[in-house]
């Protein structure tokens, strides 16, 4: 089969199914089994992608182009680098998990899951296409719908502020978008000037980068970096995050962290770093202080939080700062360390997302408060929790430790001072996941949303008054529960212990970007 | 300080599988944290089988390496890539050295013995399964540390222990006092672990390499301020996992875990890391007088302040954990000499190994004995009904407090020695604080001696919590038969180790050769003086303490240095009011910037662009057909101006 052919039939394919699905509203369980088989057979396409990939082959692979619309020289083209291609993967195994942990999920009041599974078909879809997209233009455009299908997600099927969050998830992302396409047509009117014909193509617009003058530079970067930063998102950008995530029902939560929030770091080493090289030298230091406040600025946020996704939102908020230092930072090893870092985050935020969501099916509460001494009660979902927390935290032997530490590591020649306050992170790390562990999972089982309203309002706040009842709904795990969290386990284990595949698709794509800006590594074989 | 030894590449020999020494341990773990209740019945045997069998493969292994000449004495064991980007290799290896074999002897070793002893111990707690599985993650977690080639995989076993004391230290779930406890362990860790991260980098960037060989062979080519900086970042991280200043407030804490959690923490794991980092990286510290002082001055202050403490407490583990932040000082204080002290603070840490093992099964035994009671004033003539345990204990304590041919004796008197002849202006400091805290420590001790075993039986009048009275009784032989082991070794391991200077030829192709102690004078004064010393502790002890009735009720108020020394010279005290609070303000204060402030001004700004905020509420009601619409039309211009832009 042609390699492209792959990509194309990974954005068509999840459209078919949504359709199917969407046609199936009046039997539950059959919509919801279709739309997990086509994102299984999604996966098998994944792995189809994955395997036809030759690491250190050329710069875009599995490539499709066909003409679209000529009149301004936008082509309909597909393929990928190792970036995009790890990302891909990425989300051929969540959306099924994602599937899996929604199965029990409780709409709002005249939703179906028919009308959910579809949209979360729909958005694979175009998420698929945001990073299969090597056109300019039709990466613009992936880069807008895929607002539409997580607007309706959020807005139909989330929480109680869900219409709230969701405007201003959409509102922000589209005032980001439009500066975006500001710097899009600049590009093509830059390159018209330079090749006589003004073309949206990634790999022409990339080969004539060093051309364009610094300052010309700086003003498409910025317009590219504000859809970016605002879709990262960095400090002080920032503030739609902890609402979406908070309202998104959990599936929804999933996918927006875990995947559509690395459109914005993709976005920038895709396209700042390789088209705008002059301007993403000069302009690293800016980027460098967003993303190390950003580091501690959210990690101490998330020590405050009282909900629980808000808590992981902003612990999320926190390690995209840790990615866009490795970006920034331009080394090979940080920036292979923050690709690795954004397949990472995805794994152990979508598993602490889909804990949190299995904690609050059961205690009805998103608040941290309403919670106390779980693990008495569910050891394995208690387990399950630490095991997140400790990806979260980058404990070595977990997948994240690996990421954190090749950004640190390959950061700190270049950038010793940023990259010093940054380490002093993981310290903060720990302190935010082990508090939310002990409030939640350790001492005596006590909190309203755990012992219930047997004891009335005032008495369940108090530990003894808990501790020797127990509420009796409050089930560990059952095994469709299981079998949707063991997938993320053994990947979070896995990748912490053999990561050195995925590192191996990664390094040459990210090595070809550190040239791209027109640099060259900081410590060779020898040291620096 | 001699050459730097290349390692050589394990060939074929028993050590081809050496792998196993980690992995068996990690299968273990494995095994009983996934099997879940189906392994209840036999988990802890599997826990100690795994141990034990890691054990005499490891005195195995270390047999044959006695053959080896000492030039080859140091092989690696390659097991492929961890993790490979350019110039970064990181590979999974073992370094197979005399430092780390006899780390490894100490780990399985005593670690196998508290295994054993905590099958009688956790009999009646219904995780015990889970209990070996973390016990197993603690030893599995240990030998990476100690066998790891390279910096990385080192710091992998670093954390990794971190995590299986956290899990133990919280291991009673229902006290919030132990969840509190295992978080403020993994913190304090995590501070340190954060010094030896960024001495990882500041190596890899001045040689491109994280290998142990490598950077040991290469160390002179790294600057004079670097190498400064490398060796103070890798204190610090020895100082979070070894409960040295200025992190030594989480170790009395980890008392909150099971008494053999303390044993294997204080015994043969954890803290003996960051003595083992500092000796590991002799190669750096001996190119760096400045280091070296920090680390001594590091060890000096802390065993100071573990000993001024644990003669305040009356909670008898409190004591023996402040006499592991003593203990452990000496350590620190003895690596930190440099070639004259890197094969005596090893020594100190196997015998201590040997006498804080049975200390702290001891106390578990007592506590056994007395419905987990710790406090002492509640104890008292405990010797007749325990006399098994009171045997076991007493030698211990004499090892501990230096009593002649015994285990401590050999290994503190040579430290102390060592520090008088260190020389400079610091040196003689050194050694009188280290003399000074040996008559501490024997005050303490004897202390604790007093009030648990001797003089009144105070718990026949009391009540436990829940109302019951105490019926000392003996513990059982799977008990009890550890600790006759590790009581034999705190009697001989100090005459086996030092007379004659075994252990340190051993450890030469590690750590270079001992620089003994030029003047005579002090080898013979010294250990005169530190016996005169410590027989002073014990007789000032017995004076304020054994002569007279120990009241039940701790007496207050009292004088400022007991006060001080009961609030743990204020550790607690200046890291609750120079962090936790500021930290908790501050978190509070971002809190409310962040919604109030920075996504007010976001939404102010919308507000303002929509005209009035009620029309924004009104969009937020959620006309999606509006958006279409504003969409479509935002469409149709971009398209307007591209077809303008490309026809212009």
């Amino acid at each position: 089969m042609n390699g492209g052919a792959v990509l194309l039939a990974m954005i068509l394919l999840p459209l078919i199914g949504a359709a199917v699905v969407a046609l199936m509203r009046s039997s539950p369980v059959a919509a919801k089994a279709t739309g997990l088989g086509f994102a299984l057979v999604e996966l098998v396409l994944a792995a189809a992608a994955w395997s036809g990939y030759q690491p250190g082959g050329g710069r875009l692979q599995l490539t499709l182009s066909v003409p679209w619309i000529p009149a301004f020289g936008t082509r309909f083209a597909l393929g990928v680098d190792g970036i995009a291609l790890v990302m891909i993967a990425l989300i051929g195994v969540l959306v099924p998990i994602v599937m899996g942990s929604s199965w029990a999920e409780k709409l709002p009041e005249g939703r179906t899951p028919a009308g959910f599974y579809a949209q979360i078909l729909v958005l694979e879809s175009m998420l698929v296409g945001v990073f299969a997209a090597t056109d300019v233009f039709l990466f613009y455009l992936f880069f807008e719908v895929m607002l539409v299908p997580m607007y309706f997600l959020i807005g139909r099927f989330g929480g109680p502020r869900r219409q709230y969050a969701a405007v201003k998830f959409f509102l922000y992302s589209l005032l980001g978008g439009l500066v975006m396409l500001a710097s899009v047509i600049g590009l093509f009117v830059v390159s018209g000037q330079r090749l006589g014909h003004g073309t949206f193509d990634w790999a022409a617009l990339e080969r004539i980068a060093s051309t364009i003058p610094t300052s010309t530079q700086i003003w498409l970067f910025l317009g590219f970096f504000v859809a970016f930063a605002i879709k990262a998102p960095l400090v002080p950008f920032h503030t739609w995050l902890p609402d979406a995530g908070a309202e998104a029902p959990v599936g929804a939560g999933v996918l927006l962290v875990g995947v559509m929030d690395k459109v914005g770091i993709y976005g920038f080493l895709r396209y700042c770093l390789p088209l705008f090289p002059a301007a993403s030298r000069t302009l690293a230091p800016l980027v460098l202080v967003l993303a190390v406040a950003g580091i501690l600025y959210a990690a101490l946020l998330a020590v405050g939080q009282s909900d629980m996704k808000r808590f992981v939102a902003y612990t999320s908020v926190s390690h995209f700062g840790f990615i866009a230092l490795g970006v920034f930072a331009f080394s090979t090893q940080a920036q292979a360390g923050a690709v690795l870092y954004m397949v990472n985050h995805g794994i152990s935020t979508g598993m602490l997302f889909i804990v949190i969501g299995m904690l609050i099916g059961r205690g009805g509460s998103r608040l941290i408060s309403d919670y106390g001494g779980v693990a008495a009660l569910a050891p394995v979902l208690a387990g399950m929790t630490l095991l997140a927390g400790l990806s979260a935290l980058s404990l070595p032997g977990t997948n994240s430790f690996v990421s954190e530490f090749l950004v640190l590591i390959g950061s700190f020649p270049r950038q010793p001072v940023f990259t010093v306050i940054a380490t002093t992170g993981m310290i903060l790390a720990a302190l935010y996941v082990l508090w939310f562990y002990q409030r939640v999972m350790q001492g005596p089982a006590r909190g309203a949303a755990v012992v219930g309203a047997l004891d009335g309002p005032g008495a369940a706040t108090a530990p003894e008054a808990g501790a020797h009842r127990k509420r009796i709904d409050f089930p560990d795990l059952s095994i469709r529960e299981i079998v949707v969290l063991v997938p993320l386990a053994a990947l979070i284990l896995l990748l912490g212990f053999f990561p050195q595949p995925v590192l191996n698709v990664i390094t040459p794509s990210v090595g070809a970007t550190v040239t791209e800006v027109g640099l060259s590594d900081p410590v060779g074989q020898g040291g620096s | 300080m001699g050459e730097v030894l290349a390692p050589v590449a394990v060939t074929g020999g028993i050590a081809q599988s050496a792998w196993l020494l980690v992995v068996l341990p990690v299968i273990g773990a494995f095994i009983l944290l996934v099997g879940g209740r189906r392994t209840d019945a036999w988990g802890h045997l599997l826990g100690c089988a795994t141990v034990l069998i890691s054990f005499v493969y490891g005195l195995m292994v270390f047999i044959e390496w006695l053959g080896f000449d000492a030039a080859e004495r140091t092989r690696e064991l390659g097991l492929g890539t961890w993790f490979a980007v350019n110039s970064l290799q990181v590979s999974y290896g073992l370094r197979l050295d005399p430092l780390s074999l006899a780390f490894v002897l100490l780990i399985t070793g005593v670690g196998g013995l508290i295994h054993l002893y905590s099958i009688g111990y956790m009999e009646h707690d219904p995780g015990r399964r889970r209990f070996f599985g973390y016990f197993n993650l603690f030893i599995a977690a240990m030998l990476t540390l100690v066998l790891a080639n390279n910096f990385v995989t080192l710091y992998l076993g670093w954390e990794g222990v971190g995590l299986a004391s956290y899990l133990l230290i919280g291991w009673y779930q229902d006290r919030p006092s132990a969840a509190t406890a295992a978080k403020k362990a993994f913190l304090m860790n995590r501070v340190g672990d954060v010094g030896l991260a960024l001495a990882i980098f500041l190596i890899w960037r001045s040689l491109g390499t994280v290998q142990f060989s490598e950077v040991f062979a290469r160390a002179g080519q790294i600057s004079a301020p670097m190498l400064v900086a490398i060796t103070l970042l890798l204190l610090l991280g020895a100082c979070g996992k070894s409960g040295q200043f200025p992190l030594q407030a989480w170790l009395p804490d980890a008392m909150e875990g099971p008494t053999p959690v303390s044993a294997l923490i204080h015994a043969a794991t954890m803290v003996t890391a960051g003595v083992y980092l500092i000796a590991r990286c002799s190669p750096l510290y001996n190119l760096s007088t400045t280091g070296r002082l920090a680390v001594a001055a590091v060890g000096t202050i802390t065993l100071l302040i573990g000993s001024i403490i644990g003669c305040a407490y009356d909670d008898i583990k409190k004591v023996l954990a402040y006499s592991t932040v003593s203990q452990i000082g000496y350590m620190i204080l003895a690596v930190g000499l440099g070639p004259a002290g890197y094969a005596l603070g090893i020594a100190h840490l196997l015998t201590h190994g040997f006498f804080k093992a049975v200390l702290f099964l001891g106390a578990g035994s007592v506590m056994h004995a007395m419905h987990d009671e710790v406090d002492m004033r509640r104890m008292g003539g405990l010797r007749q009904h325990l006399p098994i345990t009171f045997a076991l204990f007493s030698t211990g304590y004499l090892a501990l407090i230096g009593f002649p041919f015994l285990s401590g004796f050999y290994s503190k008197d040579a430290i102390i020695e060592a520090a008088f002849g260190a020389g400079g202006s610091a040196g003689p400091w050194f050694g009188v604080i280290a003399l000074l805290a040996a008559g501490l420590t024997a005050f303490y001790m004897t202390r604790l001696m007093l009030m648990t075993f001797f003089g009144e039986e105070r718990w026949r009048n009391l009540r436990t919590a829940d109302g019951k009275s105490y019926h000392p009784h003996e513990c059982p032989p799977v008990m009890w038969g550890p600790m006759v082991l590790l009581a034999i070794g705190s009697l001989i391991a100090g005459f086996i180790l030092v007379s004659g200077e075994r252990l340190a030829h051993w450890l030469e192709p590690s750590v270079g050769a001992l620089v003994p102690v030029e003047s005579t004078a002090t080898a013979i004064a010294v250990p005169l003086l530190t016996v005169l010393v410590s027989a002073a502790g014990v007789a000032v002890a017995w004076l304020v303490i054994g002569r007279n009735p120990v009241p039940v009720v701790k007496p207050e108020p009292v004088s400022l240095p007991v006060a001080a020394a009961r609030a743990d010279l204020y550790a607690n005290a200046i890291n609750e009011a120079i962090i936790a609070r500021p930290g908790t303000w501050l978190t509070r204060a971002l809190v409310f910037v962040d919604n109030k402030g920075i996504d007010g001004i976001v939404n102010g700004t919308a507000a303002l662009l929509g005209g009035t905020s009620g029309r924004l509420r009104r969009l937020q009601t959620g006309f999606v057909r509006s958006y279409a619409l504003g969409m479509l039309g935002a469409g149709i211009v971009v398209i307007a101006f591209l077809v303008a832009v490309s026809y212009s």
